[in-house]
């Protein structure tokens, strides 16, 4: 049946304030999320802009120049940053892939209850909380800032995030594949190692990759951990420069140099940040893809 | 099992065979319970750490608490030199610079997680939500940086138009430094704003659509649809995830360091330089000399951690009951 659209006199329902409200309201959210994003666009560009600007080879080959002296660069920062990365993966790693499979495959009832509620715990600590702790345990009794020391710190705050993104990628393996493995008489540990964590791996290295990029950034459990060093730091256990603590100390110092150098910094840590962040997408993508065939 | 409830008591319907479990011995040489412990220990590890955490600060805080007491919290000395620890100044810090970041950001937020949600196409929303995403990933001292470089010569230079309007205002009165709980908690605003967005998204995403089309039915518009038939059904999400940002304004340390001004004083006004609990560790830790000194310090982080623990507890207790929520409605 066809309806004429002959409402024409009838009031127009809903009525004209309502409507009113209706577009003055949805341009407001429009509007916050305008702000939103230009606000942040803002601060990515301008901190290329800068960055870019104050960046050259020096940076990444010299040992920081004594103030009023161009030309020094960050060599020992980004030496410190990496070893810093490398110790903090070797401690948060294993112990989150180790967690995360328990909880996935083996877990249930209270031990389950009590490690999924410590590892929110964990992962709520404010990083300066989480310095102070590791300064307290490591610092202390050795009596001086060392590597060490800040790749502790960084390490537990992987822990909390690659033990949760291994669980879930774990749990996300369907029942079918694993009822595959037992049925075909492998054993339960067999059907984790070669059946479930393979099916997984994508997502696992993804979630590590992106739990590297958030503790790379960290500056506070550094401060008074890993500390800062105005050399290079052989071995493990003295002080080490790192590029968030040069940052810090370098924006807040009044030298337009040493400003300069903050930006470069932020310039090459943030960009490391994303180009991490961005592949280990495209893993995960890439990973999703062949899944599905 | 229920087979043998059911059967008359003592003889099994079963043979015993095909119950039996294989035996722990069994299993450790099977090399299951083997993974099992190693699993388990690398589990347990996480307890042991965080246990480790909790003794610390208590242990390493005692001189502080058993000397000032409660007292510590609400005293506004703060004078190292002759061995007087108050720590108001700071607590008080903490809370306006939050709250304030709060007020900034929940609005603006939940407006964008709103329009990303409910009118942008999915694939324009996609892409701003993981730009949004990759934001949340931006370290605390680069904020701290754009910060002190850009905020703040921006703030300066737009205060003094602000003034005029609003600066018969008790907490907009005074000289505008640059440095200041204001800044701070512009600065926090803008680094909790993704998450905000991206947990409201996720959360009004997930309202069932019959909720809308119910509401479109009765001739609701958009703007009422929105408002009154998926926000409320979506509150307890969005009050998580508020929580959460809360959490996170609270126990933040670069950012405010490096624009909050660092001076151990109250003032009503939001212009005034001011200190909070995490800028203070970051800037004394270092600095601390004796033992009672290090001690304020870490009391401080004490209840820092504390009062974040409290804040996550509830966010966690409020995104599980909508868990609920969805399942049983």
């Amino acid at each position: 049946m066809i309806v004429s659209r002959s409402s024409s006199n009838s009031p127009s329902y809903p009525p004209r304030s309502r409507k009113i409200i209706n577009y003055i309201m949805l341009s407001l959210t429009g509007l916050c999320t305008l702000l939103v994003v230009s606000v942040l666009l803002t601060i990515l560009v301008y901190l290329l802009w800068n960055g870019v600007h104050a960046l050259n080879l020096n940076f990444f080959t010299k040992l920081p120049a004594p103030v009023g002296q161009s030309g020094g660069g960050v060599s020992n920062a980004i030496i410190g940053t990496l070893k810093l990365l490398a110790l903090a993966s070797a401690i948060g790693v294993p112990i989150g892939l180790l967690g995360g499979i328990y909880l996935s495959e083996f877990a249930g009832g209270w031990s389950a209850f009590t490690v999924r509620y410590t590892t929110d715990l964990l992962n709520g600590v404010p990083s300066v909380v989480m310095g102070i702790f590791v300064y307290t345990l490591v610092v202390l009794p050795m009596h001086h800032f060392s590597t060490l020391a800040g790749g502790i710190a960084l390490g537990i705050m992987m822990i909390p995030i690659a033990l949760r993104s291994t669980e879930d990628f774990l749990r996300a393996v369907p029942r079918s594949l694993r009822e595959g493995g037992l049925a075909l008489g492998a054993s339960k540990s067999e059907t984790i190692f070669t059946i479930v964590i393979p099916a997984a791996i994508y997502g696992i290295i993804t979630g590590i990759m992106l739990d590297v990029a958030r503790v790379a950034g960290e500056t506070a459990p550094l401060l008074f951990t890993a500390f800062g060093n105005q050399f290079n730091s052989p071995g493990w256990l003295q002080p080490t420069a790192s590029l968030p603590v040069v940052i810090y100390n370098y924006a807040i110092s009044p030298y337009d140099e040493w400003h300069q150098q903050a930006w470069a910094a932020g310039f090459v840590l943030l960009s490391g940040l994303l180009v991490v962040s961005i592949i280990a997408r495209l893993i995960l993508a890439r990973g999703k893809k062949l899944s599905h065939g | 099992m229920a087979n043998a409830a059911l059967s008359t008591p003592g003889i099994p319907m079963q043979p015993r065979g095909l119950e039996k479990k294989q035996t722990w011995l069994e299993r450790l040489r099977k090399g299951d319970e083997v993974v099992h412990l190693i699993t388990l220990s690398g589990a347990w590890s996480i307890i042991v750490i965080t246990g480790l955490l909790v003794q610390h600060l208590w242990v390493y805080s005692a001189i502080a608490r058993h000397t000032f007491g409660w007292r510590f919290l609400f005293t506004s000395t703060w004078d190292p030199v002759n061995g007087l620890f108050g720590a108001w100044p700071f607590v008080y810090g903490t809370i306006v610079t939050s709250i304030l970041a709060l007020v900034i950001a929940i609005p603006i937020g939940l407006g964008t997680a709103i329009f990303l949600a409910e009118l942008a196409p999915r694939k324009i929303s996609d892409a701003l939500t993981f730009l949004v995403e990759l934001l949340a990933a931006v370290p605390s001292v680069i904020y701290g940086l754009v910060g002190i470089f850009l905020l703040i010569p921006i703030l300066t230079t737009a205060m003094p138009y602000f003034q005029k309007v609003f600066g018969w205002l008790p907490i907009f009165s005074g000289t505008f430094y640059g440095v200041s709980y204001f800044s701070a908690a512009v600065i926090l605003a803008i680094m909790v704003v993704p998450f905000i967005v991206s947990i409201s998204r996720e959360v009004l995403l997930a309202v069932p659509v019959s909720q809308r089309e119910a509401m479109m039915a009765l001739g609701a518009t958009k703007w009422d649809v929105t408002w009154r038939a998926v926000v409320p059904y979506a509150r307890q999400g969005i009050m998580g995830s508020i929580f959460l940002a809360l959490a996170r304004a609270l126990g933040e340390t670069m950012a405010v360091t490096m624009v909050i001004g660092n001076v151990a004083q109250v003032s009503t006004s939001l212009l005034a330089p001011g200190y909070t609990i995490a800028a203070v560790i970051a800037n004394e830790f270092t600095e601390a000399t004796g033992d009672l000194y290090l001690h304020a310090l870490i009391e401080l982080g004490l209840v820092l951690f504390a009062v974040t623990m409290i804040i996550n507890a509830l966010a966690r207790l409020l995104m599980l009951t909508m868990r609920g929520h969805e399942v049983t409605g």
